[in-house]
């Protein structure tokens, strides 16, 4: 053993250390909570970093984890070291290859960040439902407990599948232990080495397939000999148990940490035992340490490995006073006798006391539980609550603990003030605002804290389900020895709350110890900031004789040049109170961190810092906390008043924090929710929001169709509404002719704004005496909120107008539409969110929406509200999630199913034409539905008939009431962004289009994955640097739309808002109108880009100007007529590539990084261009036949071609 | 013909100088103009506001939206490190002194003090054979007095002096209260060159979009007036040597800049609008009229028609004003 050298890095660095120095080929995908794994790698390859043997590793992205795990097939049979990286669905997806990979008795390791598999719900978050899902593949399945076990069990697991040749499916629960950081102690290169065996590695290489030594593998049998054939590997299995506990004896031999494959840790003469394997082992050890302390006879068997499964080593571990047992399992399996872990518990000891093995002398009670779901809290008081249980003569089986189940009654109770934490850790949380910079912080404190000293340290970060203003919360506990607290904390020596807003929305205090700091970020003065609190807090502070500080940090970082980061100023006020180092050590360890971590930025970026740190002491005061409460501030409901029952009583709870304290009872079974949810979510995010100049005004409404939020609208009227108008309230005559004599606003509301400005960027009105103002200017949004607030609800009542008069073709028209797609939590000027409203504005009352898993369906889907909303006539989109790689199959479900109901709809009708009336039925079957005019004949016409069908009594009327609604056209909406139509989803999209069925897809391009953080997709354009794409991506963009058009029967537009909006809208409306197949690629800026958002759009002008992005439309409608389908939008190219290149920091990091490779990557960007160009303009002039065919060249279009 | 002359302690074969501007940064351009016939590059200026701008700007799109997601806490690839320091300018400055044999004088625009003396070093460390320092500035400040704007100049003169050893030129704008003045200033305070002038880009209107644009406006011939004015009131009275830029765009500009005292004249627009060959015509140009005048040398006419030795001096004085205006009377 050598020097012990500590890091402090979260659980994915750490699995990836490991791997990546241990294998030769990694086959990555991109999923939550593992992408981390997959873009350490990436970067160290593009960094030139290499593995124990020399190499560096090929680090390859695939179009989904069924790809990676066939490409880690292919590597592993070809006798690479190979590996990969997956959690969830992704799993899901490789297991068809997994039992393959394990049949064939083939050495690899998948890494897993344990996550829930979607059910009624997604959830990103922890369990063990995937790997659970996995367990009949034959991979040995090793579980670690923390971020430590995860760097040293992907060591282990990878030196036990090369001796086993068993795979091995090595997990650790994610977010929990993927994204804790934590101080640890790093494996050497050198220690690997003396764990790996590479003699292991040559004979993997000699059972490689290769032409000089052919075999063949994978055949194909039959039930004369498969049965036989599939017990060969039996012997491995037996063996594996023992490999591995050997290597784990090695890997403490060479590291001098020990670990057992079931490890017993408690009394020795422990009456009641829980079985745990993952980050719950760690809590338990805890509360068993606790209670032992007490003379509780407790005790803890973790489980390390879990297949395969050991039943002589698990029951020997067992002390020989067991006599109760709870199994505890992190998943569920409705419908079993019970979880898998309890019932292999179950049948283990009943083998084992059969055998005689171990020291149990009789089968003890066992009782089998649910904990921890999807990342839920399983803290001490929950442990205790577990053993209490185990206590009483007759346990409760088949158990859940850490929630309220009502209905079923499966829960048991805890006391949640129960604690274990040691008096010796610092336990402090801080409440952030996501653009502030307070985790980026924290995780710098836990670095200096970690790395600086010799206490242990510890960090988990809690992110709220909203991309726009979510609040942050970091848990922080620095202590003498290793953190074994896996929970949150709730017992804080120190909260800090960054953002004074969140003080009126979450009761912070309330997991302060009574004695405890309390740091606030205001503008107030020590003098007045007490009275300037709800009175809850003081409350609080006053019964807590809690110590106040506050700073306004958001003065001291704008005056150190940090903007609105404050990060910086309010970490140097937490180590100037938290004591944990001397002050002035404390402020020269920040400012060092701050050298080391921005000194690749520059000297400015690391002086700023520095001065922001210099600024925060001087600047910060103790608050004397006074013996009553002051004034009358109240918190504010999470939700507003007026909100339906459901919204307050449970969608409120989670939008105010508190809904871990919801029951089973409160929510719907089969993960059904209303819509039209977010409007009573009132989120206060905009500092300034848009004021209207109703007088430079043009009303030409590009405010309203670039708006991401919905949150600026406009409405045409009857002057007869302005009756009753809050004083305030502006209105102006309609200039659309059409709309002559009827009054128009412009309104914001001023609570659902963020206040990306990208409204006002769009205004291309400006005041002719003053021409920095526009028609909308950005003004403080507090002195006016309450005036716009009225001002909004009065807009609101005022009626939509007829949508049958307006001109849907005519941006200035047809914004006036209602959206029903409303202040979603996307990001500030959000690039996707615009089309998405369009859609909704234009058909959103007749559509049904497949949304594939990413950003789209996360800022539409995730709770506690939603964007989607019905109309006054209760009709609205219909939205759903399936998965991220079907959607496209998904939505043609939806349109199967439509067709089906419209088609026995049709039939029934026809049978029924004497009773209903043969005219009435002709007019409904013969009915032309394209137009709004149209489309709402029809739904009058089936509103009579369903009054007819009232008057019959026949089974057939009742079955056609039931339907009737299919005779109007449904819309069919496929959303996703390009990780799924370009990677992922490509083969079904392809089919669907293939199909002729009338689907509608919309491709919201953002050019990489946007939802998991910037992954490279098959659409990320050449010289991008994306994250699999550190180095910059080598290759071109996928011209899906040139894909699509190939079939000649598919619509297929690609649009660009910011460059052109009219040609966005006859997209849409074409698409939407086309009987078949149609797809519209839209350019979406995105954060992703490194761009300011707030005038995301102008990028859409100059990737257009630039001829990297073109303007087209090909509709098939047009052959008939004798056209060339193709129509080219877009001009000839204005400006070079490089201009728009070097426009946004994805392409301009390359430049700064690697700027001979950019070089060269821009000039081929260039040639793109060019090439793609001249291509689209030969085929958009083509003279065509009515057949779609290409004329004989004559001499003019032989010109033009 | 001897066209050769001294500037900046360095022997150059002509006074033809491509001055700072975009062609110099390409290293082809800089070889053409080697092959063209020029006898000494200024580059186009290291702009330390620039970097700056481009460090925050970087920090802004790499930090935006960053930990506030579960999913996505951030949306690149953790780079250790990039080039957002003068790197890329230094390589330029190595990379042209080897891949040329004329003497490269790089050009420096600061903004802090620490960055005037800490890019001029590094410049001097790439190998430049002297420093222009492009200082400009455009005091809109009402309380800040004419005096304060000149000692700004000179400070950051005398700080870059004081830590290189090469050559340092000092390009100017005409705006001051009294050019002669100024000059002499800078002169005393150890310029070894004066660039006269500094030709900022004057905003325009854009009447369709009511906007103010900044687009480039190359030099006209009659933009030479103003700068062989000074060189030539300032011949003779400064020891720094004299250099020409603005509206050069022939042989005979050339000429007569050089009459009026420039050591050298620099040229750029007519190379951006006419092609860095240009500079063949123009010293063929340079040539013939002076073996048509039968000179002996580029040196023999340095100066000639300066005020010291023209035969009018207060031609380049007030008066000449209300010559012009006579004359243009009478015709």
């Amino acid at each position: 053993m050598g020097t012990k050298t500590f890091t402090t890095i979260d659980g994915n660095e750490a699995v990836a250390y490991t791997a990546y120095r241990l294998n030769e080929v990694i086959a990555i995908y991109p999923i939550t909570p593992s992408s981390n794994m997959g873009e350490w790698c990436d970067q160290w390859t593009s960094e030139g970093k290499r593995n124990i043997w020399g190499t560096i590793p090929s680090v390859t992205e695939m179009q989904s984890e069924g790809g990676a795990a066939g490409a880690v097939h292919g590597s592993v049979q070809a006798g690479a070291l190979t590996n990969t990286f997956t959690a969830s669905q992704g799993l899901l997806l490789k297991i068809p290859n997994m039992f393959k990979i394990a049949g064939e008795l083939t050495p690899t390791v998948f890494h897993i960040s344990a996550r829930t598999i979607a059910t009624h719900a997604l959830s990103i978050f922890g369990d063990h439902s995937d790997v659970m899902a996995a367990r009949s593949t034959g991979f040995a399945m090793l579980s670690s407990g923390s971020v430590q076990e995860a760097m040293d069990f992907a060591l282990i697991a990878q030196a036990s599948t090369l001796k086993s040749r068993v795979p091995f499916l090595h997990f650790f629960e994610g977010f929990r232990i993927s994204h804790e950081v934590s101080k640890i102690e790093l494996i050497s290169e050198d220690q690997m080495r003396e764990v790996i065996d590479d003699r292991l590695v040559e004979e993997h290489r000699l059972r490689a397939m290769t032409p000089d030594r052919p075999v063949l593998r994978g055949s194909s049998q039959n039930p004369d000999v498969f049965f036989q054939a599939r017990e060969t590997v039996n012997k491995h299995y037996q063996e594996c148990p023992d490999i591995t506990q050997r290597v784990m004896d090695r890997f403490a031999e060479v590291t001098g940490r020990s670990y057992k494959l079931f490890e017993y840790e408690g009394a020795p003469d422990a009456e009641r035992v829980l079985v745990i394997m993952g980050s719950g082992g760690e809590t338990a050890l805890e509360t068993v340490d606790f209670l032992t302390n007490q003379g509780e006879k407790v005790g803890v068997l973790k489980v390390r490995l879990y297949r395969p499964f050991d039943i002589k080593r698990f029951i020997e571990a067992l002390p020989a006073t067991t006599k109760s047992i709870a199994v505890l399992d992190r998943t569920k399996e409705p419908g079993a006798g019970g979880e898998p872990l309890y019932l292999d518990c179950v049948s283990a000891l009943n083998e084992g006391l059969e055998n005689g093995w171990g020291a149990l002398k009789s089968m003890p009670k066992i009782v089998g539980g649910r904990y921890g779901l999807s990342s839920k809290e399983f803290t001490p008081a929950m442990v205790k609550a577990v053993f209490d249980n185990l206590a009483a003569d007759k346990p409760k089986n088949h158990f859940t603990i850490g929630i309220e189940d009502d209905v079923t009654q499966t829960s048991l109770e805890y006391d949640p003030e129960f604690s274990t934490e040691g008096e010796d850790v610092i336990r402090a949380m801080f409440y952030g605002l996501g653009a502030d910079g307070t985790v980026g912080a924290n995780k710098n404190s836990i670095k200096i804290i970690g790395e600086g000293t010799d206490n242990y340290a510890q960090g988990y970060f809690v992110y709220d389900s909203k991309k726009s203003g979510s609040m942050t919360v970091s848990h922080l506990r620095f202590g003498p020895r290793p953190i074994r607290s896996i929970y949150l904390v709730s017992k804080a020596n120190f909260v800090a709350c960054h953002q004074p807003v969140f003080l009126e929305r979450f009761d912070m205090i309330k997991n302060l110890v009574p004695g405890g700091t309390f740091l606030l970020n205001t503008p107030f003065g020590p003098d007045e900031v007490f009275a300037k609190l709800p009175r809850k807090t003081q409350e609080a502070l006053i019964k807590k004789k809690a110590k106040f500080y506050i700073i306004d940090a958001t003065k001291v970082a704008r005056e150190s040049g940090m903007g609105g980061r404050i990060n910086t100023t309010m970490q140097a006020c937490f180590f100037a109170l938290a004591g944990i180092l001397p002050k002035d050590k404390a402020i020269d360890a920040i400012k060092d961190s701050i050298r080391k971590t921005y000194g690749g930025k520059g000297e400015e970026i690391v002086n700023k810092n520095i001065t922001a740190v210099d600024n925060a002491l001087t600047n910060m005061f103790e608050v004397k906390v006074p013996d009553e409460p002051i004034g009358d501030v109240e918190m504010l409901p999470p939700v507003l008043p007026e909100a339906p029952e459901f919204v307050r009583n449970v969608l409120g709870k989670i939008v105010g924090a508190e809904g871990d304290s919801l029951p089973v009872s409160a929510f719907p079974n089969d993960g059904t929710f209303p819509i039209g949810t977010t409007q009573y979510e009132k989120r206060n995010l905009a500092l300034e929001i848009p004021v209207w100049d109703e007088n430079t005004c043009i009303q030409c409404l590009k405010c309203v169709v670039v708006c991401p939020h919905a949150s600026i609208r406009a409405k045409v009227y009857d002057p007869k509404h302005l009756e009753g108008a809050p004083e305030t309230f502006k209105s102006k005559d309609s200039r659309v002719p059409s709309f002559k004599g009827m009054k128009f606003t412009l309104q914001v509301a001023p609570e659902d704004c963020t206040g990306c400005y990208m409204c006002v960027d769009a205004c291309p009105a400006k005041n002719k005496s003053e021409p920095k103002l526009r028609a909308i200017n950005m003004e403080p949004q507090p002195p006016l909120r309450a005036q716009e607030r009225e001002n909004w609800k009065f807009f609101l009542s005022i009626p939509e107008m007829d949508r049958t008069k307006v001109n849907a073709t005519r941006i200035r028209e047809q914004q006036i539409m209602q959206p029903l797609f409303e202040f979603s939590g996307a990001c500030p000027g959000c690039g996707e969110t615009p089309y998405v409203k369009l859609m909704s504005q234009l058909f959103g009352d007749r559509a049904i929406i497949a949304n594939a898993t990413g950003c789209s369906s996360i800022y539409g889907g995730n709770l506690p509200t939603t964007p989607w909303a019905p109309n006054k006539d209760g009709r609205g989109p219909t939205w759903s999630n399936s998965l991220f790689e079907d959607n496209a199959e998904f939505g043609f479900g939806f349109r199967l199913a439509i067709d089906k109901q419209k088609e026995i709809a049709e039939s029934l009708l026809e049978k029924l034409a004497p009773q209903v009336g043969d005219e009435l039925v002709k007019s409904i079957l013969e009915a032309r539905q394209v137009t709004e005019e149209e489309i709402n004949g029809q739904r009058e016409r089936v509103a009579a008939l369903k009054d007819k069908l009232k008057q019959l009594d026949s089974p057939e009327a009742k079955r056609l009431t039931g339907i009737a609604d299919y005779l109007v056209k449904k819309s069919v909406w496929i959303l996703g962004g390009d990780g799924w139509a370009y990677d992922i989803g490509y083969g079904g999209l392809d089919h669907v289009l293939a199909s002729g069925k009338d689907v509608n897809v919309l491709v919201l391009d953002t050019e990489v994955y946007s939802n998991t953080g910037g992954q490279m997709s098959k659409a990320t354009p050449r010289s991008a640097i994306a994250k699999f794409a550190a180095g910059g991506k080598p290759l071109s963009k996928k011209d899906l739309g040139m894909m699509a058009m190939t079939y000649s029967n598919v619509y297929v537009a690609s649009v660009a808002m910011g460059a052109k909006d009219e040609q966005t809208l006859k997209a849409f409306v074409e698409a939407e109108a086309y009987p078949g197949p149609s797809i519209i690629i839209a350019y979406s800026h995105c954060i992703a880009h490194g761009i300011n958002m707030s005038v995301g759009m102008r990028q859409h002008k100059i990737a257009v100007d630039s001829g990297q992005w073109l303007l087209y439309r090909f509709n098939p409608e047009l052959v008939a007529q004798g056209k060339n389908p193709l129509q080219l939008d877009s001009p000839a190219p204005k400006i070079p590539v490089k201009e728009y290149l070097q426009s946004e920091n994805r392409f301009r990091m390359l430049l700064k990084s690697k700027p001979e490779d950019a070089k060269k990557l821009f000039e081929s960007a260039q040639e793109d261009v060019e090439e793609r160009y001249k291509l689209y303009t030969y085929l958009a002039a083509r003279a065509m036949n009515g057949e779609g065919k290409e004329q004989e060249k004559t001499e003019s279009t032989a010109k033009t071609g | 013909m001897d066209l050769s002359t001294n500037y900046l302690g360095l022997k150059l074969r002509t006074p033809l100088v491509p001055s700072a501007g975009p062609l110099c940064e390409e290293l082809d351009n800089i070889k053409k103009m080697e092959d063209a016939g020029a006898s000494a590059v200024v580059l186009h200026s290291l702009f330390e506001e620039q970097l700056s701008l481009e460090a925050y700007e970087l920090d802004r799109s790499l930090t935006q939206g960053t930990e506030s997601f579960a999913e996505a806490q951030t949306y690149f690839p953790e780079m250790q490190s990039f080039r957002l320091g003068p790197e890329d300018y230094l390589e330029h400055i190595s990379k042209a002194k080897e891949s040329v044999g004329i003497p490269i004088i790089a050009s420096l625009n600061g903004v802090s003090d620490g960055g005037w003396i800490d890019y001029s070093k590094k410049i001097q460390e790439a190998g430049a054979d002297a420093l222009e320092l492009n200082i400009y500035y455009i005091p809109t400040d009402m309380e800040m007095t004419g005096e304060q704007v000149e000692d700004k100049y000179i400070s950051i003169l005398k700080a870059v002096k004081e830590v290189v050893n090469i050559p340092v030129a000092v390009k100017l704008s005409p705006f001051f209260s009294n050019i002669a003045n100024m000059a002499g200033k800078l002169d005393r305070a150890g310029a070894n060159a004066l660039v006269l002038f500094n030709r900022f880009y004057q905003p325009e209107i854009n009447l369709e979009e009511l906007e103010v644009e900044h687009n480039v406006l190359l030099s006209t011939p009659q933009a030479r007036r103003l700068p062989m004015r000074w060189i030539a009131i300032l011949y003779g009275k400064v020891e720094a040597d004299l250099a020409a830029t603005s509206g050069i765009h022939t042989g005979k500009d050339a000429l007569k800049m050089l009459m009026v005292g420039s050591k050298v004249t620099m040229l750029c627009s007519v190379l951006l609008k006419q092609g860095i060959d240009k500079m063949k015509e123009i010293e063929t140009e340079i040539v013939e009229w002076l073996e048509e005048h039968e000179y002996e040398s580029v040196e023999q006419l340095q100066g000639s028609l300066s005020q010291k030795k023209c035969p009018e001096p207060s031609a380049y004085e007030r008066a000449q004003y209300m010559k012009i205006l006579k004359t243009f009377h009478i015709a």
